[in-house]
C-alpha cells in the first residue's frame, strides 16, 4: 500500500526545500513555523495526505487555503457534518435524469443499451472526492472538520487518502492523473480512527508564540502599527495565560487588531482595551475575569 | 540512522504511543527527504509521521531530545563536554555571550576549569539574559549553572529532576521575576496593564530558561549513560494513565487539562450514541415529500429520530482525604456531560452525608464548583474520617424515597470504613429501588480488601463494582453509563 503510493508520489515534486515552501506560503500571507513548513513539505514528497489537529481559529483551513494559493492549485472544499454519506462525499447517480431517460424512449431501445446508456458518465454526479482525483489541472482537496462525520463513515476517505482511487461499481475505478495534495482538518470533538490517522501525516497547530503571532498580525491587518501589532499580540499572550472558557483564537486576535486599526488607535491604553475587549472574548464571564486581571487597576 | 530510528520508535511504544510498523516505514521514507543535520526538521518529520495525538507530543518531545540531543558532546565526558559546546552553540549570540564570560571564556581556553564563574557573576548572567531576552545568552547562562549547581555524579541512574531542583533552587527564578518588576517599576511608572504585560514577558523568558538548564542537563545525562538507560528513568505515564490518587501537583493539573476536551469529546459521543442507536418510526410525511423529487416513488423511507429516555444520576461520593481528588475529578466529569443525563444530583460525606447539587447548578463552571464543596459542605460528624455506614444510612434516611426506578446510583470511594458498621443494608434497599447501582474505587484491585477496606461486602449489593484509577478507565466507564 505504502509502496504503490511512493511510487506514484515521485512524479509530484512541487517544493524544493522546506525553506521554499516557508517562503511560498509567506508570500501567500501565511506565517508557518518550521513545523507546519516541513509538514507541508513532506506531504509532497511522501504523497500523503495532512491531518491538521488544534483548536478552533487557529488557521487549519487557512493553511490549506495558502497552499493552493501558492501552488496555483484549485481548491476543492468537503465540508464535513454529521449524517454526509457517500453520494455527497463521492458521487451519486442522478436518478432524476436517469428516470427521465427511460421515460423518454420506453419503446424503442433494449433494456441492455438503456441500462449501459443510463450508467455512463453523462449520469453522474461528482462529488468533491471524485472530482478531485478526475482533476486535470492541479488542485488542493480540503476535508474540513473531519471529526464531524461518524465513525462510519470516514472509510469512505480511506480509499481515498491510501490509493487516490475511486471505486464506482458500474464504471471501474478512477484514479488520480495528478496527485492532489490532501489536507484534513478537525477540531478534535471526538478521536478519529486509526486507520484514517495511520494514512495521514499528523500536524497539531495550536496557537502561535509571540513572535508569530506578531507577524501574523502585521501581514493580515493592513495598515497597522508596529508598536499596536506587538502590544496586541502581548495582551492576547497573556489573556491566554488565564483560565478562559475560551481563549482567543488568532482569528479573533486579526478581528480585534482590525476593530483597533478602524477605530484609529495607535497604542491601546487600559481603557481602549476595556471597551474593545468583546471582540476578543465571547463569553461573558471571561470578560469579566480578564477586565478582574489584566485591566484592575484602571477600573 | 535507522537503527537510531528503531531504537527511537521502541522507546515510543514502551512510553505507551501506539507506533504502527506503517508508521515506523513511513518515518523511514520521511527522513531522506529532510536534511539531517536540521534538527527542527527531523523533529517534524518524525513528529508528523509517529505521534497522531496531541496528548501524545510531550512523550514524543521527551525521547526525541534524548535520542536526537544536539550532537556535540555525545559519548565524552566530564571536562570535554564543558569545553566543547561553546563553539556551536555560542556563536550565533557572540557578543551577547562574550560580554557576559569574557573572564569564563579565557578560564576555560586554558585548562577548561571546572568553576569558571562565581556565583555573583553567574546570577548577574542569569539576570542579564532574562532582562535581554537574548537566547544564546540565556543557554550560556544555563550550561554555567549546570556546571556550578547540579553537581551531577556520572553513572547515578537518576532521572535528572534531582540535578533539576538542585540547580533551580540555587538559581531562585521567582525572587529574579520580582526583582526585575522592581527595577521595572522603579524606572517607569507602569498601568495595571503595561505591568502584566512586562511580568507575562520575564515569565516567559524565565521558563525558557528553565528550559535550557533542562535541556543542558539531559545532554548530559545522555552523554554520560546513553540513550536508552536515561529514556528508561524518565519515561511518564501518559496523562490519561495517570494514577488519580496518587498523582503529584503537576500531574493534577495536566490532569486537570486534559479533562475539559475529554468532557466535551464525550459529550459529543454520547449524543450521536444516543441518537445512532436505532431508527424511530418511519416519517410518512417526510417520505412522501422526499418521493416527489422521484416521481412519487418512494426511493428512500425516511425515519422519525427516536427519543430514547436518559438516566437520573445520583453521585454517592466519599471527599475525605485519601480520595478526595479522585471524587472532585468524577464529580467534574459527571457535571460536564451532565447534559446528557436527565437529571445529576451530587452528595458527598466524610462520616455526615450533605448534598451539593445546588452548589453545581449555582456555579458557572463545575471545577469553580469543585473547589467550593469542602469550604460549603457539611460533611463531618465526629472525627473527620470516614465512615461509610453513618453516611448511607444517613442518605437512606433523607433522600432514599428520591431514588426511583429511573435512577443510577454512583458511590465513589475507597471503602475503607475505619472498622465502623458497614451499613451495607442501604445498599441493598437501593439496588431494588434503582436501576442500577454502581461502585467506583480508585483503588488498585489487589488491594480491595485488605486492611479496613469491606468493598467485597458492598460489592454483592451492586451491579457492578469498577477500578477506577487513571481517567481512560474513567472515561470508559462514564461512556458505558450514559
Amino acid at each position: 500500500m505504502s509502496g504503490a503510493t511512493g511510487d506514484q508520489g515521485a512524479a509530484a515534486v512541487r517544493f524544493g526545500s522546506i525553506q521554499a515552501v516557508a517562503d511560498d506560503l509567506g508570500r501567500a500571507g501565511y506565517v508557518a513555523d518550521e513545523t507546519i513548513a516541513g509538514v507541508v513539505f513532506l506531504a509532497d514528497r511522501l504523497a500523503k495526505p495532512v491531518l491538521v489537529e488544534g483548536p478552533a481559529g487557529t488557521g487549519k483551513t487557512q493553511l490549506a487555503k495558502s497552499v493552493a494559493e501558492m501552488t496555483g492549485s484549485r481548491l476543492i472544499r468537503l465540508q464535513c457534518y454529521e449524517g454526509l454519506d457517500e453520494s455527497k462525499a463521492l458521487y451519486e447517480w442522478n436518478y432524476r435524469k436517469q428516470l427521465l431517460r427511460i421515460q423518454a424512449d420506453q419503446s424503442s431501445s433494449s433494456w441492455e443499451r438503456l441500462e449501459e446508456d443510463i450508467f455512463s458518465e453523462s449520469f453522474l454526479l461528482t462529488r468533491p472526492l471524485l472530482e478531485a482525483i478526475r482533476a486535470d489541472e492541479p488542485v488542493v482537496l480540503l476535508v474540513d472538520e473531519v471529526d464531524r462525520v461518524e465513525l462510519e463513515t470516514e472509510a469512505l476517505l480511506l480509499e481515498v487518502l491510501s490509493e487516490y482511487q475511486v471505486s464506482i461499481p458500474e464504471l471501474g475505478t478512477v484514479r488520480a492523473t495528478r496527485l492532489p495534495l490532501v489536507f484534513l482538518t478537525s477540531n478534535n470533538t471526538r478521536e478519529l480512527s486509526e486507520a484514517l490517522k495511520r494514512r495521514c501525516l499528523y500536524l497539531h497547530v495550536d496557537y502561535p508564540d509571540l513572535a508569530r503571532e506578531r507577524e501574523i498580525v502585521r501581514r493580515r491587518v493592513p495598515g497597522i502599527g508596529d508598536e499596536l501589532s506587538d502590544q496586541v499580540a502581548r495582551i492576547v499572550r497573556s489573556l491566554r495565560t488565564l483560565e478562559l472558557r475560551k481563549p482567543p483564537s488568532v482569528a479573533e486576535t486579526l478581528d480585534w487588531a482590525r476593530t483597533l486599526v478602524v477605530l484609529g488607535t495607535t497604542s491601546i491604553d487600559a481603557a481602549g482595551a476595556r471597551d474593545t475587549l468583546h471582540v476578543l472574548l465571547k463569553y461573558e464571564q471571561d470578560i469579566e475575569r480578564a477586565r478582574k486581571e489584566l485591566l484592575a487597576g484602571s477600573a | 540512522m535507522l537503527d537510531l530510528l528503531s531504537g527511537f520508535v521502541v522507546e515510543l511504544r514502551s512510553a505507551g504511543l501506539p507506533v504502527s510498523l506503517t508508521e515506523h516505514l513511513d518515518a523511514a521514507r520521511a527522513v531522506h527527504h529532510v536534511p539531517l543535520e536540521d534538527r527542527h526538521a527531523l523533529k517534524a518529520a518524525l513528529g508528523a509521521t509517529l505521534v497522531k495525538s496531541s496528548a501524545h507530543w510531550g512523550a514524543f518531545e521527551t525521547a526525541f531530545e534524548i535520542y536526537f540531543a544536539p550532537r556535540h558532546g555525545t559519548g565524552q565526558r566530564g571536562s570535554e563536554v564543558d569545553g566543547l559546546p561553546d563553539a556551536p552553540e555560542g556563536a550565533p549570540g557572540e557578543p551577547g555571550a562574550a560580554s557576559g564570560a569574557e573572564g569564563a571564556g579565557a578560564g576555560r581556553g586554558e585548562g577548561g576549569a571546572v568553576d569558571s564563574l562565581s556565583a555573583e557573576e553567574l546570577a548577574a548572567m542569569v539576570l542579564r539574559a532574562v532582562r535581554s531576552g537574548d537566547r544564546a545568552l540565556a543557554a550560556a547562562a544555563a550550561r554555567h549553572a549546570v556546571e556550578r549547581y547540579a553537581a551531577m555524579e556520572p553513572g547515578r541512574p537518576v532521572g535528572g529532576t534531582y540535578y533539576l531542583y538542585r540547580t533551580l533552587r540555587h538559581l531562585d527564578l521567582d525572587s529574579l521575576l520580582e526583582r526585575l518588576m522592581d527595577e521595572e517599576r522603579a524606572e517607569t511608572a507602569l498601568t495595571a496593564l503595561e505591568e502584566r504585560l512586562v511580568a507575562d514577558e520575564y515569565r516567559a523568558r524565565i521558563a525558557a530558561l528553565r528550559a535550557a538548564v533542562e535541556a543542558e542537563i539531559r545532554r548530559r545525562l545522555v552523554a554520560d549513560r546513553g540513550a536508552e538507560a536515561l529514556a528508561k528513568s524518565v519515561r511518564r505515564p501518559l496523562p490519561e494513565d495517570v494514577d488519580v490518587m496518587h498523582a503529584t501537583a503537576e500531574e493534577l493539573a495536566a490532569l486537570h487539562r486534559a479533562l475539559h476536551p475529554l468532557s466535551r469529546k464525550l459529550a459529543v459521543r454520547l449524543g450521536r450514541k444516543r441518537r445512532h442507536r436505532r431508527r424511530g418510526p418511519l416519517d410518512f410525511r417526510a417520505t412522501v415529500r422526499r418521493s416527489l423529487s422521484t416521481g412519487g416513488v418512494p426511493v428512500e423511507p425516511r425515519f422519525r429520530h427516536p427519543k430514547p429516555a436518559k438516566p437520573e444520576i445520583f453521585v454517592v461520593a466519599d471527599i475525605s482525604g485519601s480520595v478526595a481528588s479522585f471524587a472532585r475529578f468524577t464529580l467534574q466529569l459527571v457535571y460536564a456531560i451532565s447534559t446528557q443525563f436527565a437529571k445529576v444530583r451530587s452528595f458527598v460525606f466524610v462520616d455526615a452525608i450533605d448534598e451539593v447539587t445546588g452548589i453545581f447548578e449555582r456555579a458557572d463552571d463545575p471545577s469553580s464548583a469543585v473547589r467550593r464543596i469542602t469550604a460549603e459542605a457539611d460533611v463531618v460528624w465526629v472525627d473527620g474520617h470516614s465512615d461509610y455506614g453513618h453516611a448511607l444510612s444517613e442518605f437512606d434516611r433523607r433522600w432514599g424515597d428520591d431514588v426511583t426506578s429511573r435512577a443510577t446510583v454512583l458511590v465513589l470511594g475507597d471503602a475503607r470504613n475505619n472498622y465502623h458498621a458497614s451499613g451495607a443494608w442501604v445498599l441493598e434497599r437501593l439496588q431494588h429501588q434503582a436501576r442500577h447501582v454502581y461502585w467506583l474505587n480508585p483503588e488498585p484491585r489487589q488491594y480491595w480488601g485488605s486492611g479496613d477496606s469491606i468493598v467485597d461486602e458492598y460489592a454483592v449489593h451492586c451491579d457492578a463494582v469498577v477500578e477506577c484509577r487513571t481517567l481512560r478507565q474513567l472515561e470508559r466507564f462514564v461512556a458505558e453509563l450514559a
